[in-house]
């Protein structure tokens, strides 16, 4: 097991999958020459050349819709978003393109491409380069909606988006790049999609949290075991599928439920676990399910109002004692 | 002859466009345009159309010929088979009719090879069936049945054939052209001469996507047929109102891409327009930009009550209705006579009765068939962990 960082694990993991299947390309902003805006891409192009590591203009739509062409007849495209906030203006292609081919084609047309880069928060980029994207993707169904929280899961994970046959949002967050953490070095290392993880285990109250939340949520079990209180952190690591038998499980032992996410609250997955846990485990619950969410405002520039805007450890210990009754 | 690319002349967008400059070459030119460079409705009359239709049937054996007005026909007998079917609430949702329309599908992809790919908008049973998809299969398609070309998933607006290389139907305005531009690229990608069209609607031109895709077209010299059908009105909108600068086919020139300016009522003068662009995908894998002046006879979809333009603009189009034109002049050449004529359209007809019989005594979609085809891989919740 080698110690790398987050930007490293994807790295490998794209430069693994790219040299097994010829097949695979990877397209987007500043991917190849530039080394990547945030350096995941770093010396792809040199090994494996302009013809696989492609630049694009600055045509989020068009290069979004020209891979989902590709997959139809074949090739299995990288997208990457310099920045899921681009995506936006890739929605269509994305949603009534990859999403629903397969559908609308009567199981003619899968569309084997991933959709990657950061989203969440970034710092002091205010509203427009800071936004958690993940619920709009995750509603849709034809999609699945990635979202390590650890340079192990970033490469298994993006691995097996690469090798799935369906078209996958694969979301890293932009703070976390240069997190470090043990990776296997096993080139067949694969996590399967629609597992998620038990990060740390507890008996007291359960912590479902993604991406950048994660850290945040083990540093609260952290500090709340030191008062007694056993949390268990639960990563889905799959928005869709969801693996909401995982958290059910674990809300029987505890019942109590703490959903940490740095989007907003209205509509978001933290609003849908706690409707399916509600759903399946009502009578388990001790305390309503609890969220802790990115305020409920467009991101900020200012450093004081940004920290203001996104969940923290002090948030998450409080939302814990609270259905915890303390 | 189209101008080859590195014939293209940076900002000066005239001359890289055949047909204002080359009549000759492409049919006939809407009249005013030559002298504006806004032009209106095309005002060519029916013996010019004829005049060239004729000279280039004398380029073509009779098994094309016949083969090409079949096709056309079948087109015309299917949608007006559609509109009565659709009338009598035996269909539902949107169904968007190409009557007027033929010679544009029939004859684009009479122009291309059986492995070559066709991406078509909403409106796109005539590039269904140009491509090989039966009639049975699209008709059990309006009818919603498991027999249909997407098992009754798809509809009218979302026609696919694997096998047969038709990449769809898509209903987002211009939504089909950076996916045709993505068919393309994997052409290139993979080495192959294969060619893409991509036919849309004039309306698509004023989306994003359409700029974007051309754009990368010619950046990346993907072997792309970008076929604007352009029947000048988007829904109720004609393109005077739409359109700020409504020479399509000049709009190419932005891009260095070359474009021809075709008229969409001679089936033999799309088809060798198509040729051309064909030559070009094929050999250097260059795209190309179709301008086709066309014209829908029916409405937008089915509910279009038509308010938008007059009943004589409509009869003026119908004098150059592209399904009669084009019989008239086969058979003042000698190619077809009346009775083989009559023979076909009554074939014709029985094949689309039949396809309303396959249709209606087809089985439902099964349904357990709603829960189908939405992922390739299924991940479902008992085989985690």
């Amino acid at each position: 097991m080698a110690v790398i960082t987050i930007r490293e694990a994807l790295n490998q993991a794209l430069r693994e999958e790219m040299l097994r299947d010829e097949n695979i390309f990877l397209m987007g902003e500043e991917v190849a020459a530039y080394q990547g805006a945030y350096k995941v891409t770093k010396g792809l192009l040199d090994e494996l050349g302009d013809k696989r590591v492609i630049d694009t203009p600055i045509t989020e739509l068009g290069f979004a819709g020209l891979g989902v062409g590709a997959a139809m007849v074949g090739l299995r495209p990288i997208i990457e978003f310099m920045t899921f906030n681009f995506s936006i203006l890739a929605t269509d292609q994305i949603i009534n393109s990859a999403a629903k081919m397969l559908y609308m084609s009567g199981g003619q047309f899968n569309i084997p491409i991933v959709f990657r880069g950061p989203g969440g928060s970034a710092y002091q980029v205010s509203s427009q380069h800071s936004q958690a994207l993940e619920s709009w993707f995750a509603y849709f169904p034809g999609l699945k909606v990635v979202m390590p929280s650890t340079p192990a899961d970033a490469k298994g994970l993006l691995k097996a988006s690469i090798r799935d046959d369906d078209p996958v949002v694969f979301i890293e967050q932009e703070r976390m790049y240069g997190f470090k953490g043990e990776v296997p070095d096993d080139p067949e290392f694969v996590i399967p999609l629609g597992v998620g993880e038990i990060k740390r285990e507890g008996g007291d109250a359960t912590i479902v949290a993604r991406s950048l939340t994660v850290p945040i949520a083990l540093k609260a079990a952290e500090a709340l075991e030191k008062d007694g209180v056993s949390c268990e952190v639960i990563d889905p690591r799959t928005i869709r599928p969801l693996d909401i038998d995982l958290i059910v499980n674990s809300v029987k032992k505890t019942n109590r439920l703490v959903v940490v996410e740095e989007s907003h609250p209205f509509c978001g997955v933290g609003s849908e676990i706690s409707m399916q846990v509600t759903e399946r485990a009502f009578d388990y619950l001790d305390a309503p399910v609890k969220r802790v969410s990115g305020v409920d405002v467009p991101m900020p520039y200012a450093k004081n109002l940004e920290d203001l805007a996104i969940p923290t450890v002090d948030r998450v210990v409080a939302a814990v004692r609270e259905v915890s009754y303390l | 002859m189209a101008k080859s690319n590195s014939e293209v002349r940076k900002r000066t967008p005239a001359p890289s466009r055949v047909g204002a400059d080359e009549k000759s070459a492409t049919g006939v030119l809407d009249e005013e345009s030559t002298e504006s460079s806004q032009p209106q409705a095309p005002a060519v009359d029916r013996q010019t159309v004829k005049a060239a239709q004729k000279s280039r049937i004398a380029d073509l054996d009779r098994d094309t010929l016949i083969n090409i007005y079949h096709q056309m026909l079948l087109v015309r007998r299917f949608e007006e088979k559609s509109a009565e079917i659709y009338s009598a609430g035996k269909i539902g949702g949107f169904c968007h009719l190409y009557i007027g329309q033929e010679a544009v599908a029939i004859g684009a992809i009479s122009a291309i090879r059986k492995d070559d790919y066709v991406l078509a908008s909403y409106r796109e049973h005539a590039h269904a069936l140009a491509k090989g998809m039966t009639a049975d299969s699209l008709m059990a398609e309006l009818y919603g049945k498991a027999t249909g070309c997407s098992k009754g998933k798809g509809g009218s607006m979302h026609m696919f054939s694997k096998e047969l290389n038709f990449l769809g139907g898509h209903a987002i305005v211009a939504g089909q052209i950076p996916l045709a531009t993505g068919v393309a690229f994997a052409s290139k990608y993979k080495g192959t001469d294969q060619v893409t069209l991509c036919f849309f609607g004039e309306a698509a031109v004023n989306q994003g996507a359409f700029h974007e895709s051309l754009n990368m077209a010619q950046l990346w010299k993907l072997p792309c047929i970008y076929i604007c059908e352009n029947n000048q009105y988007g829904m109720g909108t004609s393109l005077q109102r739409a359109m700020s600068y409504q020479d399509i086919s000049e709009k190419a020139c932005a891009y260095e891409i070359a474009s021809e300016f075709v008229d969409g009522m001679d089936v033999l003068a799309v088809r060798e327009a198509t040729m051309r662009a064909v030559e070009r995908a094929r050999k250097d894998y260059l795209p190309t930009l179709l301008e086709v002046r066309t014209y829908r006879f029916m409405g937008h979809s089915m509910s279009d009550p038509g308010n938008y333009r007059t009943r004589a603009e409509i009869e003026k189009y119908q004098e150059r209705d592209p399904v009669k034109l084009f019989a008239t002049s086969l058979k003042e050449e000698g190619v077809v006579s009346e009775e083989e004529f009559q023979k076909m359209d009554a074939e014709i007809r029985k094949q689309v009765e039949q396809a309303v019989k396959f249709a209606e005594e087809s089985p439902l979609p099964a349904p357990e068939e709603l829960y189908t085809d939405v992922y390739a891989n299924p991940i479902e919740p008992g085989a985690r962990n």
